[in-house]
């Protein structure tokens, strides 16, 4: 049996996020393995899984939730030890060292990715996101919305998941998105961000399962219809593909 | 044009020039067939003269309605109720045009001393309620929308907040704005329990997403499924421990189920049927709310009623009309709270369903909060996937496990649903966001069938 936790769904629930696990867990059964979806609110302990998934959130919520996971431990400690774990947006910032709290007064995160978040100056990164994913990442181009304030700037120990073709990520400056880690994925990216891209999906699930299972082929005809129409309508706007320090739409 | 010029002479000369010039605006703006224009004439009245809403609503009575769903339903609901109360027009704006340039175009031509109903985006309700100095404001619900473009709700309800506290302080003279608030929503209720005349009401609020944590300290709100309705003291529908509790209600909705329509019961154990032409529950909570509104303005509940009874549509909305030889009740939801209401409504109903999802900028362009809708629950119906973004919505229905075709065209995919469905009879049910509910429902020409 396949466990998907979807942690503190009540604190980072804020932007379909909750849809990944819907995905991971459909995706799991319709090739025979055996799963479910645990909901796992901020007043219970912290249940044991084998793919957590953290959402986005707000400020005030996502302060609350690395407070209650780091006193708790579990999740790190799960983590360290053979879970997977897909962090999004506020999800993915609260997985770092550190970020910025309610007040501007730097937060202590988990510490899964060697990752620090501050607050941008000027306008929030909004928009669409294609990103071209990490030589190691057996995946095609991510395709995504982001909709964040913070920036993240990755330490030595931690790699990116991509490099950015349109939108923002980490950083205007960086051209990096998101965060791997050991079994740990970090992303700005919504959409839900495996809904999207179910190679990514697979992964996760691939980890999860080692040799407990094998992922066949399924349909995703309509998956392809949505990134080839997502993936066009940079194209559409006829600004091409051109790289991150171009794309300050 | 000439009807109400006169009261305008004793303006400043800036607001006069700010008037005159929004008065040949919305006239070319007509002339030209763009509909009533008065956004265009509004918008540059407001770039002539920044006090202007304050001045062209000194002379009348004002109120506000405010809330992420509903707040255009319950605008008109509440022009009908107060029609039943004034011998001139009563003004309101139109649809669509929800901030102050609407509201500016809508007063420039209205009649001196005629009541004003604004629906007012949530955003702006601050500036309104200052120039505006309602007499009511009614709150109705708050809950994520449009994301990418819009604050985060717990941002607006602080900004509610401090928006009706100022409000409160601004008159000693006891001519505080009425608030008729939604008890039955912990951000609504956060945002008006600083105010100084809170009329709270059961206005129900079917999602809670955004209410689970407590908007005060963080922590939890706890929901009461079953609150205890018959005994004497009141049994709250949800409470946090840090003390942050519903208000006891003065009227909430009970459903008839022998036979059509709901009753609205007040506190003191009166009770008023009414039957609306409207649809659902939330419809009836809706013109609850717009009843106590027009109690303040002295129109009774039972005169409001019959006169809210008679609305069949509100732009389209909930109208039934043929469109591309389809017989089609038109439904707009854009965001998981109405999607929530509406999937109820239709559940009701046994004929094909048409979605229609854009997101374009008035949509908001980040439609991945078609995840946090329940669609599970249409599993088993015949279901057609349109709009620019047919491909997000085919895909959230298909991990939903709903059976769907996809027709990117909205017609076509009306038609679609016809022919999919067995019963040739079934009206076809289409729900779409924003835009496309526009494009679709606009394009009909408004043949009721
Ligand atoms: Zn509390």
């Amino acid at each position: 049996m396949l466990r998907v936790v979807v942690v503190h769904p009540d604190l980072l629930g804020t932007y379909g996020d909750g849809g990944n696990a819907l995905v991971l867990v459909a995706r799991a059964r319709w090739r025979g393995v055996e799963a479910e979806l645990v909901q796992a609110p901020s007043h219970v302990k912290l249940p044991e899984g084998d793919i957590y998934c953290l959402g986005g959130g707000e400020d005030g919520p996502q302060e609350r939730s690395a407070r209650i996971l780091r006193e708790e431990g579990s999740l790190k400690a799960s983590l360290d030890d053979r879970g997977v774990l897909l962090a999004v947006c506020a999800g993915f910032q609260i997985a770092g060292n550190e970020f910025p709290g309610v007040g501007g007064e730097s937060v202590g995160g988990l510490g899964v990715f060697d990752a620090v978040t501050t607050r941008g100056v000027g306008k929030r990164a909004v928009g669409e996101v294609l990103v071209e994913p990490s030589d190691e990442l057996p995946i095609p181009l991510l395709t995504g919305f982001e909709n964040h304030r913070g920036v993240t700037q990755l330490g030595s120990n931690t790699r990116a998941l991509g490099t950015v073709v349109r939108g923002t990520g980490n950083s205007r400056e960086s051209c990096s998105e998101g965060a791997v880690s050991g079994r740990a994925i970090g992303t700005y990216l919504h959409g839900p961000v495996l809904a999207r891209n179910p190679a990514l999906a697979d992964l996760l699930l691939e980890w999860a399962l080692g040799d407990r299972g094998v992922l066949g082929p399924i349909d995703d005809s309509e998956v392809e219809k949505l990134r080839d129409e997502r993936i066009a309508s940079f194209r559409r706007r006829k600004t091409g593909l051109f790289g991150c320090r171009f794309s300050n739409a | 044009m000439t009807r109400a010029s006169g009261r305008f002479e004793s303006f400043p000369l800036r607001a006069r020039v700010a008037v005159r010039t929004a008065w040949v605006l919305n006239a070319v703006s007509r002339r030209l067939g763009r509909g009533e224009g008065t956004v265009v004439g509004g918008s540059v009245a407001l770039m002539i003269d920044g006090n202007l809403l304050r001045e062209l609503t000194a002379d009348r009575e004002v109120a506000l309605v405010s809330g992420t769903n509903g707040k255009t339903t319950t605008t008109k609901l509440l022009v009908a109720a107060l029609q039943r109360g004034s011998s001139v027009p009563v003004v309101t704006n139109s649809t669509g045009s929800n901030m102050p340039a609407g509201h500016l175009g809508a007063l420039i031509d209205a009649d001196s001393g005629a009541p004003a109903v604004l629906e007012v985006d949530e955003g702006y309700l601050k500036e309104v309620l200052d120039a505006s100095r309602a007499k009511v404001v009614v709150l109705l619900n708050l809950s994520r929308d449009q994301l990418d473009r819009t604050n985060e709700v717990r941002m607006m309800a602080e900004r509610w907040r401090q928006a009706l506290r100022s409000a409160a302080r601004r008159d000693g003279s006891g001519e505080t704005s009425v608030v008729v608030a939604n008890a039955d929503d912990p951000l609504v209720v956060y945002a008006a329990e600083g105010s100084a005349n809170v009329v709270w009401v059961a206005g129900g609020q079917r999602w809670r997403a955004d209410s689970t944590g407590c908007p005060k300290c963080g922590g939890r709100v706890v929901y009461n499924e079953t609150p205890e309705v018959t005994g004497d003291s009141f049994d709250p529908p949800w409470a946090c421990a840090c003390g942050f509790v519903s208000p006891e209600p003065e009227a909430w909705i009970v459903e008839d189920t022998t036979s059509r329509g709901a009753s609205v019961v007040f506190k003191g154990g009166q009770e008023l049927k009414m039957e609306l032409l409207l649809p659902g529950r939330f419809n009836y909570s809706n013109a609850m709310m717009a009843l106590l509104g027009a109690r303040v303005f002295g129109v009774s509940p039972s005169s409001a009623a019959s006169a809210m009874a008679e609305i069949g549509e509100v732009a389209g909305r909930y109208s039934t009309r043929v469109i591309g030889g389809v017989s089609t009740r038109c439904l707009l939801a854009k965001n998981p709270a109405g999607w929530t209401e509406l999937l109820e409504l239709v559940s009701g109903a046994g004929g094909p369903i048409v979605i229609g999802i854009n997101a374009k900028v008035a949509d908001g362009q980040d439609p991945s909060w078609l995840w946090d809708v329940e669609f599970e629950s249409l599993k088993g119906r015949t279901v057609v996937a349109t709009g620019e973004r047919c491909w997000d919505l085919a895909v959230r229905l298909r991990y939903a496990g709903v059976d769907h075709q996809v027709c990117p065209d909205p017609v076509e995919a009306l038609r679609a649903g016809r022919e999919l469905e067995l019963r040739r009879d079934a009206c076809v049910e289409f729900i779409g966001n924003y835009t496309v509910f526009h494009d679709v429902v606009a394009d009909s020409g408004g043949s009721n069938c």
